[in-house]
């Protein structure tokens, strides 16, 4: 049984969001459009499932609402502050720096989350990853200190993910 | 009075984002570094999106949305394309 | 009639900020100084300011008796591609040696990037 449901939907989150997009494109709820949807959702996954062999296995959907709830409301605050350090700060005045970031979390998609959410949040851009993945470049564009940036993040966001991934 | 100011605001933020065009189109041409040009290039796709739904906004129709959702995703292929081009010398390996 | 009032007050607020947020990404774009600060305004500003100007057309099409969330999708596919294509600009940044040098990381050897170890046989 557990097999059946693998070989015929290999991606189950992946199958929900085509849906999903297909009826956003589409621009409808009508019941054709979402059978349509779902036999795309079904199809593509599995023509496709021999590109994708690992799945994360299993992520708290709660604590990733949270999560991206904090992400949006963070992302309003970053853009207001950093559209003001760029209007009313001169270019000599500003205190970027590089910052590294120890990893605690291994995960391929958490660390992927987080470097997304770094680059979207208040003035840091994340810029690479050490050759074995246990560290993360990141450059801030306006930071008293590199410790209080690295810290926050580590507090406020790797915290969180990898509640969520691990 | 409803549609005078709404019209204002279609017209401010017209002026606006078509700033934005052009100077980000000063950063292409003077840019120092490549990636400078392609960063410049890469805002310029994004406002163009902002640009063409706001034609919808103006005209009242919904047919730009395919147009936008196009340039979208051409501006983010031809960015990596790009910098994968700079990286490696090559785009698939 | 407040409904529509107020869906056109949202609107055009939420076309305005966007405007603005736009304008000032570009303006940072022009006005910062060194690659790796140029960065940081057209991809949170430009991204932010397209995504209210969404809203509103989003809004507008609620305004017009024909609901519409197709909007959402560019949002979202942007929101997701913006973080990609800054890092692969820094990437090219750092590639290029067209920022400062980064501090050696604690633990591995150097920055995937900066990686000179494959380059031999190139």
């Amino acid at each position: 049984m557990k097999s059946l449901t693998r070989a015929v939907l290999p991606h189950p989150l992946l199958t929900l969001l085509l849906i999903v997009t297909w009826c956003l494109v589409t621009n409808s709820v009508a019941p054709g459009t979402f059978v349509l949807g779902t036999i795309l959702g079904v199809l593509i996954p599995m023509g496709t499932s021999a590109y994708w062999p690992g799945a994360p296995n299993g992520l708290r959907a709660g604590k990733m609402l949270v999560y991206l709830v904090i992400v949006v409301w963070d992302i309003l605050l970053a853009n207001i502050a950093v559209a003001w350090i760029v209007v009313t700060r001169s270019n000599r005045a500003m205190r970027s720096t590089w910052v590294a970031i120890p990893l605690d979390i291994r995960t391929p998609e958490a660390i992927t989350m987080l470097a997304g959410t770094i680059t979207l949040t208040p003035g840091t851009v994340s810029a690479d990853l050490s050759d074995e993945g246990h560290t993360l470049l990141v450059h801030a564009l306006d930071a008293e200190s590199p410790e209080d940036v690295r810290d926050e993040i580590k507090q406020r966001y790797e915290r969180r993910l990898k509640e969520i991934f691990e | 009075m409803t549609e005078s100011f709404v019209t204002y605001a279609i017209w401010l933020a017209f002026g606006c984002v078509s700033l934005a065009q052009v100077l980000a189109m000063v950063r292409l041409i003077k840019g120092p570094n490549t990636s400078d040009r392609i960063l410049a290039l890469d805002t310029m796709t994004v406002n163009a999106i902002g640009l063409i739904v706001m034609l919808g906004i103006a005209q009242g129709t919904q047919i730009y949305f395919e147009a936008a959702l196009i340039v979208a995703m051409l501006g983010f292929v031809s960015t990596v394309a790009y910098c994968r081009f700079v990286l490696r010398g090559d785009i698939i390996e | 009639m407040t409904l529509d009032l107020v869906l056109d007050i949202a609107m055009a607020a939420s076309l305005v900020i966007g405007a603005l947020f736009t304008l000032v990404g570009s303006f940072g774009l022009l006005k910062l100084d060194d690659a790796m600060k140029r960065l940081h305004a057209p991809t949170k500003a430009s991204t932010l300011g397209v995504g209210a100007l969404l809203l509103g057309s989003s809004l507008a099409a609620f305004g017009r008796g024909e609901p519409s969330l197709q909007e959402v999708l560019i949002l979202a596919f942007l929101f997701v591609t913006a973080p990609i294509s800054a890092h692969f600009i820094c990437k090219v940044n750092l590639h290029r040696r067209s920022c400062d040098t980064p501090p050696t990381p604690a633990k591995d050897q150097t920055w995937a990037t900066l990686d000179t170890a494959g380059d031999e046989t190139r």
